[in-house]
C-alpha cells in the first residue's frame, strides 16, 4: 500500500543533519548555533521514529524521540538564559568577542 | 507514485527548503521564522510515520515553546550589527564539511542492509506510550521531570536581573 521505504527519511534526517551542521559550524551568534543544534536533534528525532516505524521497536523509537524534544527543551531554556546573561555583560552574543569567563 | 510518497515530498520539501533558510539565511530573524517550516515539516514528518502524538508534541514544544523562546532571544539581543551574522569558519569550509559529511553518510545510508519489517497500518499510538511510560520507563520519566525543575529554576536565577548583589 505504501512504497515509501525507510530509506526516504534516513535521508530526509541526513540533509536536515548536514544542514544543521552547517549552521552551527558557520554562525557566530550564538543563538543561530542553538538554531542549528535544534535541526540537529530533529534529525535525530526522524530517524528514532523512521527505525522504530520500519523495526520491530514497538514504541520505544517514539519515547526516545519525546526525551529527546524534552532535553531539546531544557537546552534551549538554558541555553537562550545564558545568550541573554552574555549579552548583558558584553553586550554582544558574537561567540568569538565573548571569550572571557569574567564579566 | 503513490498519493502518501507525493505527500512526504511535499513535506520534505518543505522541511528543507526552511531548513536551507535557517543555515544560509542572512538576518538572523528570518532564520528564526523560517525554522518554524522546519518544525512543523518535522512534525508532518512524524504523522507520515504513524506517530501522531509525537507529531502533536513537536507542534506544541517545538512551535509553541522553543521556537517563541527563540524569537524573545533574537528580539532581545537585536541589533543592526547582529543580523549580518558574519560567519565563524566561512562560507567554503562549512559547505566542504557539510558536503562530505553529508555524501558520506547517504553513501552509507543507502549502501547499508537495513533489516526493516513491512510496517503495518497506523494505529493511534498515545494509549502505547502512556503504558510505557507509567511501566517499563516509569524511572526516565520521572528523572525527566526532576531535569525540567532544575531547568526551568535555572533559567530563572541566570536570567534574572540581580538586585540584592552589586
Amino acid at each position: 500500500m505504501n512504497d515509501l521505504t525507510l530509506g526516504h527519511f534516513v535521508v530526509l534526517a541526513t540533509i536536515l543533519f548536514c544542514l544543521g551542521l552547517f549552521c552551527v559550524v558557520t554562525r557566530r551568534n550564538a543563538i543561530g548555533i542553538l538554531m542549528g543544534i535544534e535541526l540537529i536533534l530533529n534529525s535525530a528525532n526522524i530517524n528514532y521514529v523512521a527505525f522504530a516505524r520500519y523495526g520491530h521497536g514497538g514504541y520505544d523509537g517514539q519515547i526516545f524521540a519525546i526525551f529527546v524534544i524534552m532535553l531539546a527543551a531544557a537546552e534551549a531554556a538554558i541555553g537562550l538564559a545564558i545568550v541573554l546573561g552574555i549579552y548583558r555583560s558584553f553586550e554582544t552574543i558574537d561567540v568569538e568577542a565573548t571569550d572571557r569567563l569574567r564579566g | 507514485m503513490s498519493i502518501t510518497t507525493a505527500v512526504f515530498y511535499l513535506f520534505a520539501a518543505v522541511t528543507v527548503g526552511s531548513a536551507c533558510g535557517v543555515a544560509f539565511g542572512r538576518n538572523i530573524l528570518y532564520s528564526a521564522f523560517a525554522l518554524m517550516g522546519t518544525f512543523l515539516g518535522v512534525a508532518a514528518t512524524f504523522v507520515l510515520l504513524g506517530a501522531d502524538f509525537l507529531g502533536v508534541v513537536q507542534v506544541f514544544v517545538y512551535v509553541g515553546g522553543i521556537l517563541v523562546l527563540t524569537i524573545f532571544a533574537v528580539m532581545l539581543t537585536h541589533r543592526i550589527d547582529v543580523q549580518v551574522s558574519n560567519r565563524a569558519v566561512g562560507r567554503l569550509p562549512g559547505l566542504v564539511l557539510s558536503g562530505v559529511v553529508l555524501w558520506w553518510m547517504i553513501r552509507v545510508a543507502t549502501s547499508a542492509t537495513w533489516v526493516v519489517g513491512q510496517p503495518g497500518d497506523p494505529v493511534p499510538t498515545t494509549p502505547g506510550i502512556g503504558d510505557a511510560f507509567l511501566g517499563t520507563y516509569v524511572l526516565p520519566f520521572e528523572i525527566a521531570s526532576v531535569v525540567l525543575l532544575a531547568a526551568l529554576i535555572g533559567a530563572i536565577v541566570l536570567s534574572r536581573k540581580e538586585v540584592g548583589a552589586a
